[in-house]
């Protein structure tokens, strides 16, 4: 894992997938993400760091086209997220914090769905799902019900799922709530995979530890960006041991309560 | 189109695999023709009756014969005194007592003024006037009977007729609203479930951020419970008719097209309630509070909207159920023609058009 951080930090100038400029979301009186500017890289790890109500995934839904921005810029895969949200949509996965698949079909007819909505033609669905479940060892679960899957299991999937169309870049909304320790260091393991194949991988999280592994975090607080750097040079920055130290630094600040 | 099509066959999955909604579409339906029809009916058959009779005499055994030949009524036995008839009244058994005048035969042949005294139980009183028509009837037929050839003077004998149903069948007002019923419910109630339940799982959202179109999302929806409707009209029609003896006087085309039409303005209801809210049990409670009781109380159903004060009267016209019943009645039970129903018509396509631009519109394709 650690070759990804080299090749980010020290930077062949890769191309730049998500550029955020002074972006801004506000409801009514309430300013939930405020004038937030930032860049994510090809291929690239983005942790989104924040407390609940922070305003992280918000940003996250204004990038994702699940929301409208109420002022600024922001380009995501080429598309400008003001007008090209259709564009964007094809170009991107997501995976929900609820892990969201039908419960009440088998883990194939989930693969069929979801690739068959972002056009992945029949052929190459039949074939990439065979090596899919054989790669995650789900050989015996292929007519399994989804219901009775372990969480785990169901959290991989729905990564998987997520990836199934080889997107430009996977949205993934605290991706490892409720998981056990082992479970989610399990599906770190998947996060890298995909940043190997150059999917670049914008996550959300609140759990520290997960933000040591990625190659660039941002921490928000009551909706502005305190902080962006990789989580080494943030220990550095802020004489932290972890990066639960860093984030407690910055939270002391906030004046907002979490939702 | 391919995208289309998998996404409605995940739809029927998950219709299929969910034994609840299965019954809920599908024997309900039926359960509630049956229930509706046979128990629910306002007919009024084999009541016991009971006689305080002084006189016992030709006449009055006729007439006693005579109700207690009659489907509608049973004979239960003669009161020893007037005191008694609070009594057999308070014991719930009996629901008419018939009370004779003395000297009844004599009277009605030479002074004509025979005293007979119907007494129902008047805190129901749609039955009590029910059954003391039926009596009245019943009586005034015997004294035909007797009087024949005699001819009394001056006598006004209305000759009543029923028309469309002769026999006061039941059936012909609750089949009507009992389709409006399960027509509305299925559509309307399971489709704004079936979408608050994608809202619940957080599917929805991932729906959302993928190339779907929300009006492809909304179709796709929309596509298998209009197929469970039609199976769902079939049956209904199918037990109506070889079931509850009900008639299709008129076109059948016509009645499916208006079926149709009534079927959309509930899924485009049930889109709406979708809509507006995020959790299903919500969504239940609203489908059935905002639409099922209205549909039950206004459409003319149980009660008969003449009767009601002016603004629930206004009210009733918004109800599609009700312009849907009435149709129904104009083309099943009168056998009138498409003539006839371009009222109906009109108002149901109009609602039609309304709801369903609504629900599109409000359909939110982006959560905020």
């Amino acid at each position: 894992m650690n070759n990804n951080i080299q090749t980010s930090e020290q930077g062949l100038k890769p191309d730049i997938v998500i550029s955020v400029d002074n972006l801004t979301k506000r409801f009514g009186s309430f300013t939930a993400v405020d004038n937030i500017s930032f860049d994510v890289k090809k291929g690239e790890i983005f942790g989104f760091l924040g407390a609940n109500g922070a305003g992280k995934t918000t940003a996250m839904r204004m990038l994702s086209g699940l929301s409208y921005a109420t002022s600024g810029k922001g380009i995501v895969a080429g598309f400008d997220i003001n007008t090209q949200s259709e564009q964007i949509k094809k170009t991107i996965g997501y995976m929900s914090q609820k892990f969201a698949l039908y419960d009440d079909l088998k883990v194939w007819e989930n693969i069929r769905l979801f690739a068959g909505i972002y056009g992945v033609p029949d052929k190459e669905i039949t074939l990439r799902t065979d090596a899919l479940l054989k790669q995650l060892g789900f050989e015996k679960e292929r007519d399994t019900l989804v219901q009775s899957l372990p969480l785990g299991w169901k959290q991989k999937l729905a990564f998987s799922v997520a990836i199934f169309h080889e997107p430009t870049i996977v949205f993934l909304d605290e991706p490892t709530g409720g998981v056990d320790p082992a479970a989610r260091r399990n599906f770190w393991e998947m996060i890298y995979q995909a940043s190997d194949r150059g999917i670049t991988v914008f996550v959300t999280t609140h759990y520290m530890d997960e933000a040591e592994y990625c190659n660039r975090v941002s921490i928000m607080v009551d909706g502005k960006i305190e902080a962006l750097d990789s989580p080494k040079n943030l220990k550095i920055q802020f004489n932290a041991k972890n990066m639960d130290e860093v984030f407690h630094k910055l939270a002391r600040k906030s004046t907002r309560k979490a939702d | 189109m391919e995208q289309f099509l998998t996404f409605v066959r995940k739809e029927f999955y998950h219709i299929f695999r969910d034994r609840w909604t299965m019954i809920i579409l599908l024997v309900l339906p039926i359960m509630m023709l049956i229930l509706f029809g046979f128990m629910m009916s306002t007919e009024v058959k084999n009541t016991r009756f009971a006689i305080y009779d002084p006189s016992r005499d030709a006449a009055t055994q006729g007439i006693v014969n005579k109700i207690s030949m009659s489907d509608y009524f049973i004979f239960s036995g003669y009161l020893d005194s007037p005191e008694q008839v609070e009594e057999v009244f308070r014991s719930g058994k009996i629901g008419l007592v018939i009370v004779f005048g003395e000297r009844f035969y004599e009277n009605m042949m030479h002074t004509g003024d025979a005293q007979v005294q119907l007494i129902a139980d008047g805190s129901d009183p749609n039955t009590a006037s029910t059954l003391t028509m039926y009596a009245t009837r019943l009586i005034t037929l015997y004294q035909q009977d007797v009087m024949g050839e005699m001819k009394i003077p001056y006598q006004i004998k209305p000759e009543v007729k029923l028309l469309y149903n002769p026999t006061l069948k039941g059936s012909y007002n609750f089949v009507p609203g009992v389709m409006g019923m399960i027509l509305m419910l299925i559509c309307a109630m399971m489709t704004s479930v079936s979408i608050a339940r994608e809202k619940e799982l957080g599917t929805m959202e991932v729906l959302l951020v993928s190339p779907m179109k929300p009006i492809q999302i909304i179709i796709s929806k929309v596509v298998p419970y209009f197929f469970v409707s039609v199976v769902n009209l079939a049956t209904i029609l199918l037990l109506s008719v070889f079931v509850l003896d009900m008639p299709i006087n008129g076109s059948l085309g016509l009645l499916i097209l208006i079926s149709l039409i009534f079927i959309f303005v509930s899924l485009a209801l049930g889109l709406l309630i979708s809509s507006a809210v995020d959790k299903q049990m919500v969504a239940l409670l609203i489908s059935a509070m905002v639409m099922m009781m209205p549909v039950m109380m206004l459409s003319g159903m149980m009660f008969p909207l003449e009767n009601m004060p002016l603004p629930l009267q206004w009210l009733s016209q918004i109800i599609p159920a009700k312009w849907f019943m009435i149709a129904v009645k104009k083309i099943m039970i009168e056998g009138l023609g498409f003539s006839s129903v371009v009222k109906e018509f009109t108002v149901l396509s109009s609602m039609a058009v309304i709801l369903i631009a609504a629900s599109v519109k409000r359909f939110k394709y982006r959560l905020e």
